[in-house]
C-alpha cells in the first residue's frame, strides 16, 4: 500500500502540520515505508477475529455525577499565550 | 413563490437535535456544569486538554441518555464504545470531541407527533448517541481576537437524529414540541432553544412528487428558536425548488439560516470539508448496559406526555384538545393527573377549572405552574363544594379562588365559611325566604299564575338578592316553582 502527494498534503492540512516543501519527496516516501510495514498484518487471515479496541478488560469505569472544580479561574487561564481577567483570547476565528 | 410550481415537489426533512443534559458535573470530568458561571470557572486539567489525563464516564449522563431512549421507543445498545472526532478549534482544547460513532446508546426508536387535522404520525429516530459540548467561542464586533470560554466544554450533550420522515416545517415544528416535551418530562434538559441547552440543524431537500429517490441534502444550522426553525425550512424548500425550476442544481452544502433576513447563506466550503477521522477512544473502556441496569433506569422513568394524554383522552374522557392543552406542560400535567385522582368523576370541571381560572391566574403574573401557590387539594376541594351544591359555580370562581390564591395556607371549606359563601342550602330557610319574595310581588304571582312563566327569572333574580347569591340555584328554582305552582 502506498500514498500519493495529494493525501500527504491532506494529512499534513489535517494535522496542522507544516513541512519544508523540498522535503515532500521524503516525507511521502517515509510515510509509504510507515504504511508497508503495517501491511504486513494483512498476510493474517481475520475475518473471524472481532476488533481489538482496548487492551484492558476493564468495563463500566464510571464516576458518579458529583460535581467539583479541581482547576480555579486563575490557574486556568495561567499558561495561555493570550488571556485577558475572563477570557483566553486566541487570533480571530471566523464563524 | 406559485402554489402550483410548489406542489410539484417533495420536501425531505431530516433533524438533528443536541440536548444538553442536566446533570451536575460535566461528561467526562468533575467541574461543574452550570450555566452562566463566571468565564472559564468550572475547569479541570480535562476540561483544558491536558496530556496526560485521563476522562472518566458520567454514570448520571448514561442514564439520562438511557432514559430519553427508552422515551422514544428505542432499542437500548449493550455494548458501548466511545470514539473520537477530530478537529482543531480552539473551543475544543483536546483536538477532538469524545462521542460515539459506530455504538451510538439508542437506535430505532420513533416520536409520534400529531398533524394539524388530528392524525398521528410516527417520525422515525435513527440513533441517539453521547457525547461532549465545545465551549464557547466570542467574536465581538470591534474585537480583534475571539474570545473563548470552557465552562461549556464537556458538558453532556445528546444528539437525537430523526429518520428523513419529515415532510413540511409544520411537522419539523411538531416533531421539536414532542422532543422539548419528553426531555422536560424526563427533567433530563430543560429545553430552552434561545440559551442553546436544545439546539437543531436541519437536513433538507426536495424531489419531485412521486420520485423515489431523494434530491441532493443540504444541511441548514444557526436556527435558535423552534420559529427559525420553521422560517429556515420553509426558506431553504423554496430556495431549492427554485434552483430545480430554473434547471440548476442543489449543491450538497452547508447553510448557515440568518434571522434577521429569514434567508440561509452557504457557510464557507473549506469549513465544511471537514474529515474528522473517527476512531475508537482508547481512553474509555466499554460500558456494557446490562439487564439489571436497564431496569432500574427503566424503574426511574416518570409518566410521559403520551401516557398522561392517553389517560385524559381515554379514562377521563377529555377531548384531543383538551388533552394536547393540558400535557404540553409537565408541571400542569401532572398538576392536574392529581386533581384528577381526588375528584372522580369530575374531570371535566377539572379541566375547566384549569384552563379557566388556574391559566388566567398564571397569565396575569407571568407566573410558571411550579409558582402557583395552591395545590390540587385546594382546587379538588372548591371542586367539591360545587359538587354539593355548597357554593356555586360563580361565586367559587369570583371570590374563594382568588382568596385562596392570598391565603394558600387556609382550606377552601375554611374560606367559604369565613367568607360567608356556604350555600343555604337548607329547604326550610330557602321556602321561607321565596314566600317572602312572593308576598313583596302580588301582582307579579298574579301574572305567572294566569300563564307568564318567563317571570321565573325575576322571582330568582330576587331571591338571589335577598341570600346574596348564596343559594343553591338548582335548589332554589325547584322550591320556587313548587310554591308558584300551588294556587
Amino acid at each position: 500500500m502506498s500514498t500519493d502527494l495529494n493525501t500527504l498534503r491532506q494529512l499534513a492540512h489535517l494535522a496542522r502540520l507544516e513541512f519544508d516543501e523540498r522535503n515532500e519527496q521524503k516525507m511521502l516516501g517515509d510515510l509509504n515505508e510507515i504504511l508497508n510495514w503495517v501491511e504486513q498484518l494483512r498476510e493474517l487471515d481475520t475475518t473471524q477475529v472481532e476488533p481489538l479496541v482496548h487492551l484492558s478488560r476493564e468495563l463500566n469505569v464510571l464516576r458518579e455525577d458529583t460535581p467539583r472544580n479541581t482547576v480555579s479561574h486563575a490557574e486556568g487561564l495561567l499558561n495561555a499565550p493570550r488571556k485577558d481577567s475572563d477570557y483566553f483570547r486566541v487570533p480571530k476565528v471566523l464563524e | 413563490m406559485d402554489e402550483n410550481i410548489k406542489s410539484k415537489y417533495q420536501p425531505v426533512i431530516g433533524l438533528e437535535v443536541h440536548a444538553q443534559l442536566l446533570t451536575r458535573s460535566k461528561m467526562y470530568s468533575a467541574d461543574e456544569n452550570e450555566y452562566g458561571a463566571l468565564p472559564n470557572s468550572n475547569l479541570s486539567v480535562i476540561t483544558l486538554g491536558h496530556p496526560g489525563t485521563l476522562p472518566r464516564i458520567n454514570r448520571t449522563a448514561v442514564e439520562y441518555a438511557i432514559k430519553m431512549g427508552l422515551a422514544t421507543n428505542c432499542q437500548i445498545t449493550r455494548d458501548n464504545l466511545f470514539a473520537r472526532k477530530n478537529y482543531f478549534y480552539p473551543d475544543l482544547p483536546k483536538g477532538y470531541q469524545i462521542t460515539q460513532d459506530k455504538t451510538p446508546l439508542c437506535t430505532k426508536g420513533h416520536v409520534e407527533i400529531r398533524l394539524a387535522d388530528g392524525t398521528v404520525k410516527p417520525i422515525g429516530i435513527t440513533r441517539i448517541h453521547m457525547e461532549e459540548d465545545a465551549g464557547k467561542s466570542m467574536h465581538l464586533a470591534g474585537e480583534t481576537e475571539t474570545l473563548v470560554d470552557l465552562n461549556r466544554a464537556g458538558v453532556p450533550l445528546i444528539e437525537i437524529v430523526s429518520e428523513p420522515d419529515i415532510r413540511n416545517a409544520d411537522e419539523a415544528y411538531a416533531y421539536l414540541t414532542e422532543i422539548k416535551k419528553l426531555v422536560q418530562y424526563l427533567d433530563i434538559c430543560d429545553g430552552n432553544m434561545e440559551e442553546g441547552s436544545l439546539r437543531c440543524d436541519a437536513n433538507i431537500s426536495v424531489m419531485l412528487r412521486g420520485a423515489e429517490k431523494f434530491g441532493t441534502k443540504v444541511e441548514v444550522k444557526n436556527m435558535n428558536s423552534f420559529r427559525n426553525v420553521q422560517r429556515a425550512i420553509e426558506h431553504e424548500i423554496e430556495r431549492q425548488i427554485a434552483l430545480l425550476e430554473a434547471g440548476e442544481e442543489v449543491i450538497s452544502q452547508t447553510r448557515g439560516f440568518d434571522a434577521a433576513t429569514g434567508t440561509t447563506q452557504a457557510q464557507r466550503t473549506k469549513e465544511t470539508m471537514n474529515d474528522y477521522r473517527y476512531f475508537p477512544e482508547p481512553d474509555l473502556p466499554p460500558v456494557i448496559v446490562d439487564d439489571a441496569w436497564l431496569h432500574r433506569v427503566q424503574a426511574e422513568l416518570p409518566a410521559l406526555p403520551q401516557q398522561l394524554y392517553a389517560r385524559f383522552t381515554g379514562e377521563l374522557g377529555l377531548s384531543d384538545y383538551d388533552a394536547s392543552v393540558l400535557t404540553a406542560e409537565k408541571d400542569i400535567a401532572l398538576f392536574f393527573d392529581e386533581l384528577t385522582r381526588l375528584t372522580p368523576g369530575s374531570a371535566k370541571a377539572a379541566a375547566n377549572w384549569m384552563q379557566g381560572p388556574v391559566k388566567s391566574f398564571l397569565n396575569e403574573r407571568a407566573y410558571t405552574m411550579s409558582e402557583f401557590p395552591l395545590t390540587a387539594q385546594h382546587l379538588a376541594d372548591i371542586i367539591g363544594l360545587i359538587d354539593a351544591g355548597k357554593v356555586n359555580h360563580s361565586v367559587a370562581s369570583k371570590q374563594l379562588f382568588p382568596h385562596l390564591l392570598d391565603n394558600p395556607s387556609q382550606s377552601a371549606s375554611e374560606a367559604a365559611e369565613q367568607l360567608g359563601l356556604l350555600q343555604q342550602a337548607d329547604s326550610g330557610e330557602l321556602e321561607g325566604l321565596i314566600q317572602q319574595v312572593l308576598d313583596a310581588n302580588p301582582a307579579k304571582v298574579a301574572e305567572y299564575r294566569a300563564g307568564k312563566k318567563s317571570l321565573t327569572g325575576m322571582f330568582m333574580g330576587e331571591l338571589m338578592k335577598l341570600t346574596k347569591g348564596k343559594a343553591d340555584p338548582k335548589l332554589a328554582n325547584q322550591l320556587l316553582r313548587d310554591k308558584l305552582e300551588q294556587a
